[in-house]
């Protein structure tokens, strides 16, 4: 499989960072769901004949790492922290906020149109501006409801440029 | 982005450049950067060491482990190559002050790297920013890019004949990775499990070679401590722990936030000054200290330094600076059930006493907290976690068990509450969410 050219040039260069190969696998494989969204059999195949690994080894490693997914998430992932500090400000029912709002039940499901997928999540970094939630890879904190439902929607507005 | 705060009683050495554009190299070096690491060159291997050894920096990691001891237990001999790594995992619940020093002031890292890489006499540096971190990830790229561009990283840096490469590595999500030894797994492409010690890093570590690893803040520090001297920066703290430290306030406070304040401050003057007091004007129930796997303490027992040999005396743990402050509002078992759901989820399953001790612990607490507990179950739990203790290779199981110790202990009448199908006297939420043990 082909990769794009920026993806090539992100290999290249951090092959040229360590004594070993293997040593580029965690952040590549999350630099190539990225791209593609999620770990697609192809990419895994790809990525383990280059650095002399199997599939198998690959997926050994995909499974130990909670960011990595093998199955496709909402164009936006909403991932709501609902680790102690969250919890003490109402991070759960951000959560399930956020589940209603979009009308996804159980975690990591996807919206009906695919635009969003909630997923709860552990400490994210931002226990000082609980309750937070990062969207993809962008940081959303000291959360309300009503904080929730403006930022949902720019990101369906988003969706639909 | 992360808000920044600021009270009168903070000094500000590790934040002093925070706010201050000095992710830009250009300022960072109107701002004093990269002076220090040039001091390092001139001062040599020993010297540094020493300086750092009289500063009494103790890593904020965690552990509090002394930073100059660490890096002297390097061979100065070695066959292969030596590396230093710097640990941006920052996972711990309640900590969230490497992120600033990684947005503010990403050079410090840099350069405090650099002066532990001349310390120890190795020529290469990692620095691993955990993979939900992206735009701190790009913030390093690019700081890392910046650093080369001017010639201060790779040959003959500053023109000293030394040669030193940096570069940025990225996690993709899991707690366990910030344990040192299964960091250096994860660099080197794997599941982050746990190595067997005997031998240490600082002897056979990355691809066998020996590795200091630290925190990004212990790192930041150090620039600091070479530009003020040991003794200076020694005397801002209390006896053998020397310095500041970040802060980082959060629960039910009034003004939460990361504060950096020297080591030894007080523990109630922290919650009822520097962050404003208890909010919604509710009391005071309890603080979690030093991040998740620290011990409990009551409102009774706050007023004690904040350093990591007084903490330690009071029966907790200074940790990874998390200051956790609880409410008289909130349930003692749903947070000790919160706390033991996060280590099952993050138990890399490599020992049996973790990894089955949390998915009993969290059943247990799941249940009790719904209303099904038995008397003995409160027994039960207590002694099912102290069996964990001291029985893994990594500090996992102890980091899980320790608090959960700690709220039996403490906080007994509150599980003797929950008792005989009692509903739970704090409750407002519904049942608890639960995660899946391994999430794809
Ligand atoms: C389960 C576990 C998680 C840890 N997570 C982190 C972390 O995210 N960041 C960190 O710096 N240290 C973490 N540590 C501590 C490291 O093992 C190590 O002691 C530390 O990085 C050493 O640096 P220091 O001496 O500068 O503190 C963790 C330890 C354990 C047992
Ligand atoms: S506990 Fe939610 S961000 Fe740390």
């Amino acid at each position: 499989m082909n990769f794009s050219d920026q993806l090539e040039a992100r290999f290249a260069d951090m092959l040229g960072h360590y004594p070993t190969k293997r040593s580029v696998l965690v952040p590549f494989l999350l630099y190539t769901q990225d791209e593609l969204g999620y770990l697609t059999d192809e990419a895994i195949e790809e990525i383990a004949q280059r650095l002399d690994l199997t599939a198998l080894e690959v997926r050994n490693v995909i499974s130990y790492y909670s960011m990595l997914r093998t199955r496709p998430a909402g164009k936006y992932n909403v991932q709501v922290c609902t680790n102690i500090c969250c919890l003490l400000r109402g991070g759960e029912e951000i959560l399930e906020h956020a589940r209603k709002k979009l009308g996804v039940a159980v975690n990591k499901g996807i919206s009906e149109d695919g635009v969003f997928s909630v997923e709860e999540v552990e400490c994210i970094g931002a226990c000082s501006w609980a309750p937070a939630m990062q969207v993809n890879y962008d940081f959303h904190e000291n959360l309300t409801e009503a904080k929730v439902d403006e930022i949902l929607e720019s990101y369906r507005k988003k969706a639909q440029q | 982005m992360a808000y920044l705060v600021s009270h009168p009683d903070e000094v500000k050495v590790i934040s002093s450049r925070f706010g201050k554009g000095a992710a830009d190299i250009d300022r960072y070096l109107e701002l004093d950067g990269y002076k220090a690491v040039q001091m390092a060159l001139q001062m040599g291997s020993e010297a540094v060491i020493n300086e750092v050894k009289a500063s009494n920096l103790r890593g904020r990691g965690g552990a509090g482990f002394p930073t100059g001891m660490k890096w002297s237990f390097v061979p100065k001999e070695s066959a292969k190559p030596k590396y230093v790594l710097c640990n941006g995992d920052e996972s711990e619940p309640g900590t969230c002050k490497d992120r600033l020093i990684f947005e503010h002031d990403p050079h410090a890292v840099i350069e405090g790297a650099m002066i532990a890489a001349i310390a120890v006499n190795a020529h290469k540096a990692y620095i691993y920013i955990r993979g939900e971190y992206r735009y701190l990830l790009e913030i390093m790229q690019k700081s890392i890019a910046d650093v080369y561009a001017r010639g201060f990283a790779g040959k003959n840096i500053f023109g000293s004949g030394y040669d030193l490469d940096v570069y940025w590595h990225g996690g993709a999500g899991a707690y366990e990775v910030g344990e040192e030894s299964a960091l250096m797994e994860s660099l080197e492409g794997k599941r982050g499990v746990p190595r067997i010690r005997p031998p240490f890093p600082a002897v056979v570590g990355l691809w066998g070679g020996p590795t200091v690893i630290n925190n990004a803040e212990t790192l930041a520090s150090v620039p600091h401590i070479i530009m003020m001297g040991g003794q200076k920066y020694a005397d801002i703290g209390t006896p053998k722990n020397g310095g500041t430290r970040l802060f980082c306030l959060s629960g039910h406070l009034e003004k939460p936030g990361v504060y950096e304040l020297p080591m030894g401050y007080n523990l109630k003057k922290m919650i009822y000054e520097v962050g404003g007091g208890i909010s919604n004007g509710r009391k005071l129930k309890a603080v979690v200290p030093g991040g998740s796997s620290t011990p409990v303490l009551t409102a009774d027992e706050i007023d004690i330094a904040m350093d990591f040999d007084s903490v330690a005396k009071a029966g907790s743990m200074l940790g990874s600076g998390g200051v956790v402050v609880i409410d008289d509002a909130t349930c003692i078992v749903k947070f000790a059930l919160r706390t033991m759901q996060f280590y099952r989820h993050e138990s890399c399953g490599w020992c049996i006493p973790c990894r089955e001790g949390t998915d009993w612990l969290n059943k247990t607490l799941t249940r009790f907290h719904a209303g099904g507990g038995l008397a003995k179950d409160i027994d039960n739990i207590r002694y099912l976690a102290e069996n964990m203790l001291g029985r893994t290779f990594c500090p996992l199981g102890d980091a899980a068990a320790m608090p959960t110790i700690g709220f039996v202990k403490k906080f007994r009448e509150e599980f003797e509450a929950h008792l005989e199908g009692k509903p739970c006297p704090f409750e407002k939420h519904g049942a608890i969410s639960q995660l899946p043990v391994m999430s794809h």
